[in-house]
């Protein structure tokens, strides 16, 4: 008997849906009935869904057929580096990762630090409450994503509004989704070929290079992997910065003890990932078996689509003692918040450091940081796949 | 890289267990007892497909020599 999806919203900001916690206990892979009436199996236990995402046979490109249900960016991840598997996505993936490990990323560290104390100076003089979301959870990952790829800062605003219908909800109204991602491809285009004529020492420079010099990409994937890295660049981290000093206040215990001893704040980043869930819904890039797998003692057929729950995978007692339990200090911590295997997060590393100078920051400057509305009244985008919020005022 | 090189593989303590060589090149490598990963076996044939597994860490954490000669093989 196949279970109904989407689940019930989860009771809070800080917990998932319960339905998933009762699935990974009692089915921990079950067959769900999409909304449009397609069918995929869920799979919510860590270890599952780690093999869910490592695994080669679970593929990402055999997902882009017309019986896989649509969950996350649908189509347009399909048609992206997220809709690829080795060797066509490795050829992709290798021409940007140089960029993103983790020894470029402590190079950009003083820089980003450099940001943070610039943004967090100037709230100071702002009146207060202050809306963190436009003086600086928004604005420090968009300037560190632009510097990277080499684009203006400054033009923000106008990709920000499409970076928005794209990351909005794929089943309101695709159309629109599909217009903004070209409208954001067009302005990209055009940074494109005014790099060409000038190279700088950025990332959308290299890949141009890779693209002419070695012709290693094609123009609609140097133009679709710049878009990608823009849009998940900022929407992605700045949602995090929001939501982990939400649940650093909703567990006041655990603010002191990084307000005592900043040393725990990459810790306390590693947890945070683990326990913060980065959407509402609870399903994953769906894949497709290529052949017969046995997951938990379930056998699931060949060519079946599968889900996996990052939400419930980081939540699975199984992996992690009292999960449903914020602790900074847990030390050693396996978890899927950056997602595993060859879709990894490309920006981990990135993200984390932003997160950690973020949290540093706070401390600096304002560690008695505080929202000053209650939970029920914060307003999030409708619609959008990230919990992205309209506004989160704060004083000190 | 010719036929008949023979490569030495390592995973350095700097790994994440991202995974991501394990869906490059499942064949190399698995995950060990404490989570991280691990060559399946230090000593192989070359295989293009290892430069693509060390290109790829985000961690850098993927070392591979020439056997003979000790230098590492640049991806």
């Amino acid at each position: 008997m196949a279970v109904a999806y989407p689940f019930p919203p989860p009771p809070s900001l800080y917990e998932p849906s319960t339905k998933l916690a009762e699935l990974r206990e009692h089915e921990p892979v079950v067959e769900l009935r999409m909304p449009d009436g397609k069918t995929a199996w869920l799979v919510t236990r860590f270890e599952d869904v780690r093999t869910v995402l490592i695994d080669p046979r679970f593929s990402r490109a055999a997902a882009s057929g017309p019986d896989v249900p649509t969950t996350g960016l649908g189509d347009l991840a399909n048609d992206s580096i997220l809709g690829m598997d080795p060797p066509e996505h490795t050829r992709l993936r290798r021409l940007v990762a140089r960029a993103f490990t983790a020894r470029r990323v402590e190079d950009l560290r003083p820089r980003v630090t450099g940001m943070v104390d610039d943004l967090l100076g100037k709230m100071q003089d702002r009146p207060r409450p202050v809306n963190l979301v436009e003086h600086f959870s928004l604005p420090l990952p968009v300037q560190v994503i632009c510097e990277l790829l080499g684009v203006p800062p400054e033009d923000r605003h106008t990709f920000h509004e499409w970076s928005d219908r794209i990351m909005g909800d794929m089943h309101a109204d695709p159309a629109e989704m599909r217009a903004a991602f070209g409208s954001i491809a067009q302005y990209l285009g055009r940074h494109i070929a005014a790099k060409r004529a000038q190279p700088g020492d950025d990332l959308m420079s290299a890949l141009i290079a890779a693209r002419d010099q070695d012709d290693r990409l094609s123009e609609h994937e140097l133009v679709g992997m710049c878009v990608s890295i823009l849009i998940a660049g900022h929407e992605t981290t700045a949602n995090q910065i929001n939501m982990f000093l939400l649940t650093l206040l909703h567990y006041p215990e655990e603010f002191d003890r990084i307000r005592k001893d900043p040393q725990l704040v990459p810790q306390a980043v590693e947890e945070l990932m683990r326990f913060v869930q980065l959407g509402e819904g609870s399903a994953g890039m769906p894949r497709v078996t290529t052949e017969e797998v046995e997951l938990s003692g379930v056998r699931i057929p060949a060519g079946s689509a599968v889900v996996p729950s990052i939400a419930a995978a980081n939540r699975d007692p199984l992996m992690h003692e009292h999960p449903d339990r914020l602790d900074i200090v847990r030390g050693e911590l396996a978890h899927l918040g950056f997602g595993a295997g060859v879709h990894h997060c490309l920006g981990a590393q990135l993200a984390r450091m932003e997160l950690q100078e973020s949290l540093r920051g706070f401390l600096r400057w304002m560690p008695g940081i505080r929202v000053v509305v209650p939970d029920s009244e914060l307003r999030f985008k409708p619609g959008m796949l990230l919990r992205s919020l309209e506004t989160l005022p704060v004083t000190w | 890289m010719s036929a008949g090189d023979r490569w030495l593989v390592e995973v350095d303590g700097a790994c994440i267990a991202s995974g991501m060589c394990l869906g490059i090149a499942n064949s190399y490598f698995v995950r060990g007892e404490d989570g991280k990963t691990r060559a399946v076996t230090a000593d192989v044939d070359a295989d293009e497909v290892l430069l693509d597994a060390v290109a790829s860490c985000p961690m850098e954490a993927i070392k591979v020599f020439d056997q003979k000669t000790g230098e590492p093989i640049e991806p």
